[in-house]
């Protein structure tokens, strides 16, 4: 309720407005289905796989994994709600494809343009500083 | 041979021939993607992704393989002047107040020199392109 309340504030309004989130109010259950599903290890591992692998079957993904196959099925299918996941069917076999399209609306959300190089090469540091200690 | 596939979908609260106007229209791809699609939409026929400022520069051709509006939409992809051709399928399905549209592209070589372009190039497209529909605006992407 807060939040209306502060809407009413002259000066106020026009900058609260301008704000993606409350232009996007058919988002917020997007964003937080991607967020719920992106919270569980077993499922990021999952996207792990999808993005080493695209393509791959339930049975596929279940292999070397220590997950009955009924949670997989039901990971996947959460991943699927997120719409982290495509499916595309060949004949009888449903192949699974990691979507990158909701993460790369949260990364528009909050990374400016201007500071994408900058990012870029703080993790090219980070990286070579990190790879270097290693060895 | 095994060639790569690369699938991205997107949710637009929209119409699918608003969707589809949005992937056709010059006076709406050069708001959301910096390019347009001309062509005359024949199967068969030549279409060319073009630069929307003065050079008009082909930045990827092909011929149209299937024109059904407003739900699918099958294209080759090729980059001018090279040997490669891809695939493009774009499929736009009514779900429940909403469209979904999907992007597959594929029948890309492994390795292909296409495959940065595709997995940069399309997220930013779809993600626009929907705000586009949803807020007026695109994003600031091709800015």
């Amino acid at each position: 309720m807060q939040v209306f309340a502060c809407l009413s504030i002259p000066g106020m309004r026009k900058s609260l407005l301008a704000s993606p989130a409350l232009e996007r109010p058919a988002s917020a259950a997007e964003i937080d289905r991607v967020f719920k599903a992106l919270a569980d290890p077993s499922r990021r591992e999952l996207l792990d796989r999808l993005h080493a692998r695209a393509g791959q079957t339930l049975g596929e993904l279940c292999e070397g994994l220590e997950m009955t196959r009924q949670a997989v099925a039901q990971h996947l299918q959460q991943l699927e709600e997120a719409n982290l996941i495509a499916v595309q069917w060949e004949g009888r076999a449903k192949r699974h494809f990691f979507n990158p399209v909701p993460i790369h609306e949260i990364h528009e959300r909050w990374i400016r343009k201007f500071e994408r190089d900058r990012l870029a090469a703080l993790r090219t540091l980070k990286r070579t500083l990190e790879g270097d200690s290693d060895g | 041979m095994a060639s790569e596939r690369f699938v991205y979908v997107t949710y637009i609260a929209s119409t699918p021939q608003k969707v589809w106007d949005a992937l056709l229209k010059g006076e709406v791809t050069r708001q959301y993607w910096g390019h347009e699609n001309v062509s005359d939409w024949k199967p068969g026929s030549r279409w060319q992704h073009v630069t929307a400022d003065a050079e008009r520069r082909v930045r990827v051709e092909g011929e149209v393989v299937e024109f059904t509006p407003p739900e699918r939409l099958v294209l080759t992809w090729r980059d001018p002047g090279a040997a490669e051709r891809t695939r493009v399928t774009l499929t736009i399905e009514q779900v429940g107040k909403k469209v979904r549209l999907t992007v597959l592209h594929d029948e890309l070589r492994p390795g292909s020199d296409m495959l940065p372009k595709i997995s940069e190039g399309w997220p930013r497209v779809v993600s626009s392109l929907k705000s586009l529909l949803e807020t007026g605006k695109p994003l600031d992407t091709w800015s």
